[in-house]
């Protein structure tokens, strides 16, 4: 054996190496038994709920479910590397803010096509997963925020829950005592903080489209002056939503501003007496517009019309009222079809004040569709601006505005 | 050697061509380097390459789907280097840096020298210090975050109880995260840096420091006659690895403050992800990330400089 053989040997396994990285998975086509599915719900009790709906909705439809899921946040990354190697699943769910960057890369088909519509869903909804006037995904449940409120140490102070911002800094300056603050919400620099933020900026007329307006100002005036009457931690510009969730549950904040999805995290400790109310208005009487959460479930351009069409049965049987009913109830999340509302309400009454907030609520990209990121990390920056300090709300907001 | 060898392998009765033996030789050399090139091509120039060329495109989620990604010359540099976060961003980058290199530095020698004498346990202590090497990074920032929190963080706690300061909000002021963001990364520096410099003491022999305490420089005075001119070498690379780890520094961030708060921490690592992966403007967050390997690589030069000077020596 020649020793160029030997180096020859050394060589093969990076070759095989290389190979691999380029090979993407196999795709299928033709056989139109089995669809693939890909979301991001990896855990409890999502991923079963969702197990069970889609198996369901496979049986009706005659073809097997082929599930993956992923954390949240490698989905989008995921979706992209298939949508490149034309290995994207037959039905994809995403979450309904990033919905405008899939369905602008041409990855997605109109689920107008396959004789699926929005009729009868919640405005907001529709709008986020509209892209170009077109309809590309539909979104069987939906949630917001509200705001949580103990019940036991309101009823001790003998304050009523707020429901404009003048009650809500009373208060929550009257709830602070001690290690406790009145309230908790979430103010870090990332897309979690701008969420937090817009019920308070869209109640007041403020719009993503320009963000140093008045309106805006003073709806960050609120928060600031949270922070300086010491009615909340400053710890709020390094918390998620569930730290917010852990403080609130700990007693150590009397009211948060949270989202449902917390209910299973909180019925733990069954000392825990709490209850939920809208997002209070900056006066009486005023309507809270809140940001619409959660997924959408979209049919990909996988090039097999036959394929397509049973998706698009999957996607409209998750979306049928009986199971937008189910899983609403089961993960705490409303039905976006408004003729549900009731029906939903009377047989889960804690999902009351969601409910009724989803009604007015607005889509994240709604207005600026594609461009919302930039929009987005325009307003966390200015929130941040001004919580620390940095500048005065108005000003904040300008510099923000300006990049 | 390697010729001798070529010639005990020769199966009897065959008649060798009459390739001279230096040329097969350097066909041999050659070989042998062809893995380690292809493998760097692959995994490191073709992706550098690449990432130079996103810059000059506009680069967005659109283009993984169609594969379009126009031109735009040098729109994405105007932008992403015009933009006010960006300067705030290198200044950041540069502090950072800056003062991870210098603490992890310092406090490693002092430990490297610590350890180089022998005593009861050293191994065990020595072998202790490698765990902030050890821990995941996204594990060593939620616990650091947790330590760090201003209300409930054991770190202000132990403050307010000592009374030396009432709870500052090391993640939350604009003025102290970047110093608390830079301690969590010299704490996970120190290992790397005494690890190294441990290893470079070793290699300086004893009879040096026998000789110099015959002469009566002991302690403080052998370290700066003996200790540190034969150290020079490894102390260069020390630095310079350093610099290229610490400038691309990005989950320890992301972990602890996601870059903020408004910005605080921002370094160009943190933006070039931000502009990428949150924005999906791929071009931009490419651009970032060129000035980020420009950086580096006028580092990585010196490093090859200070190296060849060291194996010179």
């Amino acid at each position: 054996m020649h020793r160029p053989v030997l180096a020859t040997l050394m060589i093969v396994p990076l070759v095989l190496a290389a190979a691999a990285c380029g090979g993407g998975g196999s795709d299928d086509s033709g056989d139109s038994g089995t669809l693939r599915v890909l979301d991001y719900y990896n855990n409890e009790p999502d991923k079963t709920v969702y197990q069970q709906a889609l198996e369901k909705c496979g049986q009706q439809n005659g073809v097997t479910i082929e599930r993956e899921t992923v954390p949240g946040a490698n989905l989008i990354a995921k979706v992209l590397q298939q949508s490149s190697s034309r290995t994207l699943p037959d039905v994809l769910m995403i979450d309904n803010p990033d919905l405008q960057q899939i369905a602008a890369t041409g990855a997605l088909a109109p689920v107008t096509d396959f004789g699926l519509s929005a009729d009868g869903y919640a405005k907001g909804v529709v709008d986020a997963s509209t892209y170009q006037g077109k309809l590309f995904g539909l979104q069987p449940v939906t949630n917001t925020i509200g705001l949580f409120y103990n019940k036991d140490l309101l009823a001790e102070a003998g304050v009523q829950p707020p429901t404009t911002w003048a009650e809500l800094r009373t208060a929550a300056k009257t709830l602070t005592k001690g290690d406790r603050y009145g309230v908790a919400f979430s103010a870090p620099a990332n897309y979690e903080g701008t969420w937090q933020f817009l019920p308070f900026m869209w109640s007041n007329g403020g719009d993503e489209k320009n963000i140093a307006t008045p309106q805006v100002a003073q709806a960050l005036q609120l928060w600031v002056d949270l922070l300086g009457d010491k009615s909340a931690s400053r710890s709020v510009l390094n918390w998620t939503q569930a730290d917010v969730n852990d403080q609130f549950k700990a007693g150590k904040a009397a009211m948060m501003v949270n989202g449902p999805w917390q209910f299973p995290v909180l019925n733990e400790d069954t000392k825990l007496h709490y209850d939920v109310v809208p997002i209070p208005a900056p006066q009486a009487g005023g309507t809270v517009v809140a940001p619409l959460g959660g997924e959408t479930w979209t049919i990909p351009q996988t090039g097999s019309k036959d394929r397509q069409a049973k998706a698009a049965k999957v996607v409209g049987c998750l979306n049928a009222d009986d199971s937008q009913l189910s899983l609403g109830k089961l993960r705490q999340t409303v039905p976006t079809k408004t003729a549900l509302g009731e029906q939903f309400v009377a047989a889960n009454p804690s999902m009351k004040a969601f409910t009724t907030a989803v009604q007015t609520a607005r889509a994240r990209t709604g207005e600026l569709g594609a461009d919302w990121p930039k929009a987005a990390t325009k307003i966390y920056t200015g929130v941040q601006t001004a919580l620390t300090g940095g500048a005065a709300p108005q000003q904040a907001l300008q510099q923000a505005q300006n990049g | 050697m390697a010729e001798q060898v070529l010639l005990r392998e020769r199966p009897a009765g065959v008649q060798e061509k009459p390739v001279p033996a230096r040329s097969r030789e350097r066909l041999l050399q050659v070989l042998f380097l062809v893995p380690a090139v292809l493998y760097l091509l692959l995994f490191f120039g073709y992706p550098v390459a690449k990432n130079v060329l996103m810059s000059f495109q506009s680069y967005t989620t659109a283009t993984f789907y169609t594969g379009e990604a126009p031109w735009v010359g040098l729109d994405n540099y105007t932008r992403a280097l015009g933009s006010a976060v960006f300067d705030k961003a290198l200044v950041n980058t540069v502090l950072f840096t800056v003062g991870s290199i210098a603490g992890q530095f310092v406090i490693g020698l002092a430990l490297a020298v610590f350890f180089h004498r022998r005593f009861p346990l050293g191994g065990v202590l020595r072998s202790l210090l490698l765990l902030p090497w050890l821990i995941p990074l996204i594990v060593s920032g939620a616990v650091w975050r947790w330590i760090l929190d201003q209300d409930n963080g054991a770190l202000n706690r132990f403050l307010g109880a000592t009374g030396v300061a009432d709870r500052p909000g090391w993640l939350t002021s604009t003025s102290l995260a970047l110093i608390a963001v830079i301690i969590v990364n010299i704490w996970i520096g120190i290992p790397f840096n005494t690890t190294i410099l441990y290893g470079g003491l070793q290699d300086i022999p004893d009879e040096l420091y026998e000789a110099a305490a015959v002469d009566g420089a002991t302690g403080r005075r052998a370290f700066r006659y003996i200790t540190w001119p034969l150290l020079r070498p490894v102390v260069g690379v020390v630095l310079v690895l350093g610099v290229v780890y610490t400038v691309k520094v990005l989950d320890i961030i992301l972990g602890l403050t996601n870059g903020g708060p408004a910005n605080a921490t921002q370094t160009l690592a943190t933006q070039s992800y931000h502009l990428s992966f949150q924005e999906f403007d791929f071009g931009q967050g490419a651009a970032v990330g060129n000035v980020l390997i420009l950086i580096s690589l006028a580092f990585a030069v010196l490093y090859l400089r200070a190296t060849r000077r060291a194996v010179d020596e």
